[in-house]
């Protein structure tokens, strides 16, 4: 299995398996090959830097509008982030396509609500509480989903996510709050914290005292940029997600669910029963979506049953597959680039078109307006699925794959073909 | 007795579309092995056909009538209808009033069009990628038409009325020997009713009896064999895909007067319809059919007051909950083919 090595974005030629393995064994700092390290490393100052990174326009600029270096964004952009890895391990690893994970996310954010409700407003409970219910529920959908494959996984998981919306948009709503949502209370308990906060409030969300919407913002020049307690705590919790991720990805667990996507009854032959890997494979995502959920309500206190409708886990697929299935910076970058778009270019209205393409003369301008506004603005939905139809025709590897393919062009390096085939390889023996 | 026959009809008209998109989706399964996620956009096209025609037939000119005043005392304008002026005062008033109807005939070629060039220019290229593959592009299509429809028509539902003719209820209680009242059915779920039967009949007769159903039905056996004798087989699997998408399309056509349509609605039924498939068996068509109708009217019991009473919520949940239940008690689902997708 030459193929370990592709997990990686890095670009160098896969060298023969035992040998490199041997090497790799050496030099392990925190349990992760250089290579690994040099990626979280790398993804670590990206997230730390982020309000400024995302932030390159002065504030009173024409381009602030593209300035995505707002809390509320980047918060979204590490949650999204969490949800989509924790997908990846499921989806990526062993190829089952799930279209019912929002439902963990949703199982979660109510979890983590109702701890804000009772013990108090540390996001701390929020957090293990989320953690535990998605998990919990998991175990249950996982158990039993996982006694089919194929395509009737994918509608289990899916009639379990929708029975999980309707009734906790019906039924449930004593403990859901059905279609207000389940919202925070004056007159909640809070066994250990006030029911009231001491200026006539509801407390809000807080890390051992640091207020989660907590802000600083830095004047420079032109420039503003602004940290957000809750960004970094979420920041802190994705890096930690994103190295069990590497681990899980570099662990015989791992190869064990490459092996069952490759070939399931080779694998039943073998003697080696599929079954508890598959599920803790499934347990892991959806304890990583539950995360995800107790870290969006620790953000905002609140929690609605439309985010376990089947299109919301039909967005995490979406991101999984943009940002590239099976690699582990993928599923952060497709969550970050389908969440910028929903923010930003989303934001794009016909009067800043015409702003822009006021330097032509009058009729190119309208006519170029005409032709741009529906795929920006209220139809960005239509630039993304032209998007991921693309890169599912063309890319199968997703954006990754494309970075990799673009890098091989300028490099001119042959040896880096032997990278970017075996990626397309295994994509397409996903599925069955 | 007479809550139980409602409750029946009541699932016949959902029944009748779900069989008709499992339909149509069993039929590309079975034919070209593709699982289409985009079926659900080909009937909210299909509904938007009929808006289109509903729309075109009252594209009208404006004529000064000085014979009337508006509340100003300013001569009123008229809106007359071109269809008016070609075919007369009676004629082009049943024509407007009759547009979603003649919307069939409007919808057919479009349908096939719309299915022929989606099967040449994108499934073609995924018969050899798998499943998952097949899922993604289709689903990624779904957005795109759903989106390009909302672009058009906006994000609200489009009222378009039933003909007059058909427009309130009858009375099926007093038919069968109930007090009257008791069994109220609208006219047109029943029209819907009876469409979908002779379409799903033709489509079965289409497969059983014609020459050319019998080499699809050959292909959907044994492939590389109809091929081996030297039949074209792409050719007919391509065909089919085009009637495939004419069935959904006219299922949604007629789909109009019974609840206006909105851009997403394709997705609302596509969800359900592959439960429908799942249920039924992959790859098989009588399958699918049965389990639409059967799961159609499994939900309108299991709306009933008693029903809900007794068990809160199983009327939200019922399908999921059935095919659940089937899927891991009937691999195969109702009827499935023995070998089709069993793992």
């Amino acid at each position: 299995m030459t193929d370990q090595t592709i997990q990686t974005i890095s670009r160098d030629p896969a060298p023969t398996a035992p040998a490199h393995r041997a090497k790799a064994r050496e030099s392990t700092v925190l349990g992760l090959t250089r290579k690994d390290l040099t990626l979280l490393i790398v993804v670590a100052i990206l997230t730390v830097f982020a309000p400024f990174i995302l932030n390159p326009f002065p504030a009173d600029s024409a381009l602030a509008q593209f300035n995505a270096g707002y809390p509320d964004l980047m918060q979204r952009f590490v949650i999204f982030g969490i949800f989509a890895i924790g997908f990846n391990i499921l989806f990526g690893l062993t190829g089952y396509l799930s279209f019912g994970h929002a439902a963990f996310l949703g199982v979660g954010s109510f979890a983590g609500v109702w701890m804000f409700k009772l013990l108090g407003m540390n996001v701390l409970y929020a957090i293990v509480a989320s953690v535990a219910f998605a998990g919990l529920f998991s175990v249950v959908v996982g158990f039993v989903s996982l006694r089919r494959s194929g395509i009737y996984f994918s509608i289990l998981t899916l009639a379990f996510a929708q029975m999980s919306f309707a009734l906790a948009y019906s039924v449930l709503t004593p403990i859901t709050g059905g279609e207000t949502g389940l919202q925070l209370a004056k007159t909640d308990p809070r066994i250990f914290g006030q029911s009231i906060a001491d200026d006539g409030n509801i407390p809000v969300p807080s890390f051992f005292g640091l207020e989660m919407r907590d802000s600083t913002t830095l004047y420079m020049g032109g420039w503003e940029f602004t940290l957000n307690v809750g960004y970094y705590l979420c920041a802190v919790v994705m890096l930690v997600a994103f190295y069990v991720a590497i681990r899980i990805f570099r662990s015989p667990f791992a190869m064990m669910l490459r092996a069952v996507k490759s070939n399931q009854q080779r694998m039943n032959y073998t003697g080696l029963n599929p079954k508890p890997y598959m599920l803790a494979a499934f347990v892991i995502s959806g304890m990583y979506a539950g995360l995800a959920g107790g870290l969006m309500v620790s953000m905002d206190p609140l929690a609605g049953a439309e985010r376990m409708q089947w299109t919301a886990s039909g967005e995490v697929v979406l991101m999984t597959i943009l940002g590239g299935a099976g690699t582990l910076i993928g599923p952060v970058l497709g969550a970050g680039f389908i969440k910028y778009f929903e923010n930003i270019f989303s934001k794009i209205n016909q009067a800043t078109l015409e702003g822009w393409f006021s330097v032509f003369p009058d009729g190119l301008s309208d006519l170029l307006v005409t032709l741009v506004y529906p795929f920006v603005g209220k139809g960005w939905h239509l630039t993304l699925g032209i998007l991921f139809m693309l890169v599912v025709i063309f890319l199968p590897g997703g954006l990754v794959q494309g970075g990799q393919k673009l890098a091989t062009v300028f490099r001119r390096d042959k040896n880096a073909n032997a990278v970017e085939g075996p990626a397309a390889d295994q994509r397409s023996q996903a599925g069955e | 007795m007479d809550a139980i026959i409602l409750q029946i009809l009541n699932g016949l008209d959902k029944g009748s579309a779900y069989a008709l998109i499992a339909l149509g989706l069993t039929l590309i399964f079975g034919t070209l092995g593709v699982v289409n996620f985009a079926h659900g956009a080909l009937f909210m096209i299909g509904a938007f056909c009929a808006v289109t025609l509903s729309n075109v037939f009252q594209i009208s000119r404006t004529v000064i009538d000085e014979t009337r005043t508006d509340f100003l005392g300013n001569p009123l304008k008229v809106e007359i209808p071109y269809v008016v002026d070609w075919f007369g005062e009676s004629a082009g008033a049943a024509i407007i009033d009759w547009a979603v109807p003649l919307a069939i005939l409007f919808a057919i070629p479009i349908m096939i069009t719309v299915g022929f060039i989606m099967e040449r220019g994108l499934i073609k290229h995924f018969y050899k990628r798998p499943h998952a593959d097949q899922i993604l592009v289709t689903f990624g299509l779904a957005i795109v038409l759903q989106e390009v429809i909302k672009y058009f028509y906006g994000a609200n539902p489009i009222p378009t009325p039933a003909p007059e003719a058909f427009r309130g209820s009858f009375d099926f209680g007093t038919m069968l020997g109930f007090e009257a009242n008791q069994i109220l059915y609208p006219y047109w779920r029943l029209v819907y009713f009876f469409f979908a039967a002779i379409i799903i009949a033709g489509v079965f007769a289409f497969l059983q009896f014609t020459t050319f159903g019998m080499v699809v039905r050959a292909g959907m056996a044994d492939r590389e064999t109809v091929g081996l004798l030297g039949i074209d087989i792409d050719r007919r699997f391509t065909i089919m895909f085009g009637l495939a998408a004419a069935v959904a399309g006219l299922a949604g056509v007629m789909y109009v007067p019974i609840s206006p349509p909105n851009y997403h609605m394709g997705m609302d039924f596509l969800v359900l319809s592959f439960v429908v498939v799942v249920v039924g068996g992959m790859g098989s068509l009588p399958g699918a059919v049965l389990a639409g109708f059967l799961l159609g009217i499994l939900e309108s019991f299991a709306s009933m007051r008693e029903v809900i009473a007794f068990i809160p919520g199983i009327n939200q949940v019922i399908i999921y909950l059935v095919a659940v239940v089937i899927l891991l008690t009937l691999p195969r689902g109702l009827m499935g083919r023995k070998g089709v997708m069993e793992d």
